[in-house]
C-alpha cells in the first residue's frame, strides 16, 4: 500500500481553479518530483499537503489513516491538522528560518515545544533536551554544517540557510518530506550544495516531493515525476521516461523551453 | 533652607505626579494596546470596524477634551462619579484617559510592527507543529518588539510631556505648581521644569538606545 494518497484534490481562489481532480500515489523511500511552468499549481498542492491552505476537494491518506477529506468535516479542525501536519515536513523557497535564533536553535525548537507536550517532561526535561541538542547537532553535521551551529541565520549564506532549514524539517522526522524549489531563491553558484544534500536524502530512501525546475536533476534524483499543467497533472510516470520520452504534447512543449 | 531650595523641593514633589501618571498609563497602555491590536485585525468584521472607529474617535480628539470627558462626563450625565473623591479621584481619571489614549497609539504601532513580519515566519512554525500562541510567543514576538522600539520609543518620549495635561482636572503636576509662582511673579521656576523633562527623557532615549542594541544581534 502506497505511504500517501492523494485522491481529487481541488481548490479555486475566488473563480480561478488553481487545481483541479489531482491524484497520485508516494511509496516510502519514494522521491516525486513536480515540474511544471509558473502558476501550473505546484506550490499550491504542496501547501494543500501542508494544510498552510485548504484543499476545495478530495482526501489525503497517509499510511491508511485518512488525514482531511473534504466531505469529512472531523478531519478539518484546526486542533486536528495541528498534529496530522507533523506527518509532512516543508521546506520553503525562502528557508523562512527564525532570525532571532541561531542554526542549532532553528533545528531545536519544535521538538523542544513538542517535548513540553510529553506526560514526562517535568521529570526528565535535563535528559530530554539534551537528546534534542544531540539529535539537532546530528542533523547539522549530516548538513556538512556543525561548525555553523551558533550562526544567526543572517550570518549564513543561501545555501547554508537552506541546509539549516532542511535539517529543521528533519527534526521532527516527517514521513514525507516537502520542498517548494528548494534552489529558486539561490544564486546559481549555491544551488549545488542544496542538491547534494537532496541527492543523499534520496539515497537514504528518505520520502520527498520535490517542486523543482531543476530538470536534470529531477531526472536524476526522482524515481518519478508528475508534470502539472494548468492545475492538472498532464503526465505521471518514472523519471528518466517522462524527461527522456514525454507522451504527451504538452510535457514535450514544456521540456523543450528547458532546452531539453 | 532658602527660597530657592524651597521652591526646587516642591516642583520635585510636584514632578512625581507626572511620575506616577507616566507609570501607570506604561503599565495600562502597553498590554491595551495589543489587545486593541488584535481587535483591529479580527477577521470577523464588525468587531475589526467598531474597534477602529473607536481607535478614529481617540486619535481624532485631543487628550485634554478626553480627560475631562471622563472625568466630568459621568456626573453630568447624572450619574454619580465613579471616581473616588478629592486628589486621588482625579489622579486615578487622568490615568484612564491616558490609558485608553496611548493603548489607541500604541495599537497602531503593534498593528504596523505584526504586518511586517514576513507570512512565512507563521508558516514555517505552523507546518513545524507549532501552536498559534507558541508562533506568537516564540516566533513572532521578538521580531515584532525590534520592529516598533523606534516608534514606541518615540510615542513614550510624547507621553513623557503629555502628562502635564492631567493638571487640566486639577491634577497638581510640575506645570502647575510652577505656574503658582509665576502667577505670584516668580517665572524661574516655570521654565525650570524644562530641566526635569529633559533628565527623564533623557534617561529614556538611553534606555531605547540600549535595548536596540540588545536586539541587534538579528536582522
Amino acid at each position: 500500500m502506497a505511504l500517501l494518497e492523494v485522491a481529487g484534490i481541488g481548490k479555486s481562489f475566488g473563480s480561478t481553479a488553481v487545481l483541479r481532480d489531482i491524484s497520485f500515489t508516494l511509496n516510502e523511500g519514494e522521491a516525486i518530483a513536480i515540474i511544471g511552468s509558473s502558476g501550473s499549481g505546484k506550490t499550491t498542492l504542496l501547501r494543500c499537503l501542508n494544510f498552510l491552505e485548504t484543499a476545495d476537494t478530495g482526501s489525503i491518506t497517509v499510511g491508511g489513516e485518512t488525514l482531511w477529506s473534504a466531505d469529512d468535516i472531523h478531519t478539518q479542525s484546526e486542533a486536528a491538522i495541528r498534529k496530522k501536519r507533523l506527518h509532512f515536513g516543508l521546506v520553503f523557497q525562502n528557508f523562512n528560518l527564525f532570525p532571532q535564533y541561531t542554526a542549532l536553535q532553528n533545528v531545536m525548537l519544535a521538538e523542544q515545544l513538542l517535548a513540553k507536550e510529553r506526560p514526562d517532561y517535568k521529570q526528565h526535561k535535563k535528559e530530554i533536551l539534551a537528546e534534542i541538542e544531540a539529535h539537532a547537532r546530528e542533523l547539522l553535521a549530516d548538513m556538512g554544517l556543525s561548525d555553523r551551529a551558533g550562526h544567526y541565520p543572517h550570518q549564513l549564506s543561501g545555501g547554508q540557510q537552506q541546509r539549516v532549514a532542511i535539517a529543521r524539517a528533519l527534526a521532527l522526522k516527517p514521513d514525507i518530506l516537502c520542498f517548494d524549489e528548494p534552489t529558486s531563491a539561490l544564486d546559481p553558484e549555491l544551488t549545488g550544495e542544496v542538491l547534494r544534500v537532496l541527492r543523499d536524502l534520496a539515497a537514504n530512501k528518505t520520502t520527498m516531493i520535490i517542486v523543482t525546475h531543476e530538470m536534470k536533476f529531477a531526472r536524476d534524483v526522482a524515481d518519478r515525476i508528475l508534470f502539472m499543467d494548468g492545475g492538472v497533472v498532464v503526465e505521471q510516470g518514472p523519471a528518466k521516461e517522462v524527461i527522456d520520452h514525454p507522451k504527451e504534447e504538452r510535457t514535450r512543449q514544456f521540456l523543450a523551453s528547458y532546452g531539453k | 533652607m532658602s527660597e530657592a531650595g524651597v521652591i526646587w523641593g516642591r516642583l520635585t514633589e510636584a514632578f512625581w505626579l507626572n511620575c506616577q501618571l507616566f507609570g501607570l498609563t506604561l503599565l495600562f497602555a502597553v498590554p491595551l494596546g495589543l489587545i486593541v491590536a488584535f481587535g483591529s485585525m479580527n477577521r470577523f468584521a464588525p468587531l475589526r470596524g467598531a474597534v477602529k472607529t473607536f481607535v478614529w474617535i481617540i486619535r481624532g480628539t485631543p487628550l485634554m477634551l478626553q480627560i475631562l470627558v471622563i472625568y466630568l462626563g459621568p456626573g453630568l450625565l447624572g450619574f454619580t462619579s465613579p471616581w473616588p473623591s478629592g486628589s486621588s479621584g482625579r489622579l486615578v481619571a487622568a490615568v484612564v484617559a491616558f490609558a485608553i489614549n496611548y493603548a489607541c497609539y500604541f495599537s497602531e504601532i503593534y498593528r504596523g510592527g505584526i504586518e511586517a513580519v514576513p507570512k512565512g515566519q507563521t508558516e514555517a512554525g505552523q507546518v513545524l507543529g507549532m501552536t498559534r500562541s507558541q508562533i506568537f510567543f516564540k516566533v513572532t514576538l521578538l521580531q515584532v518588539i525590534k520592529r516598533i522600539l523606534p516608534p514606541m520609543g518615540n510615542e513614550i518620549i510624547t507621553l513623557v510631556k503629555d502628562t502635564s495635561l492631567a493638571n487640566v482636572i486639577a491634577n497638581k503636576d510640575i506645570i502647575m505648581m510652577a505656574k503658582e509662582y509665576s502667577a505670584k511673579g516668580l517665572i524661574w521656576p516655570l521654565f525650570s521644569t524644562a530641566i526635569f523633562f529633559l533628565v527623564f527623557v533623557g534617561a529614556l532615549t538611553l534606555l531605547f538606545g540600549w535595548l536596540e542594541k540588545r536586539l541587534a544581534y538579528f536582522r
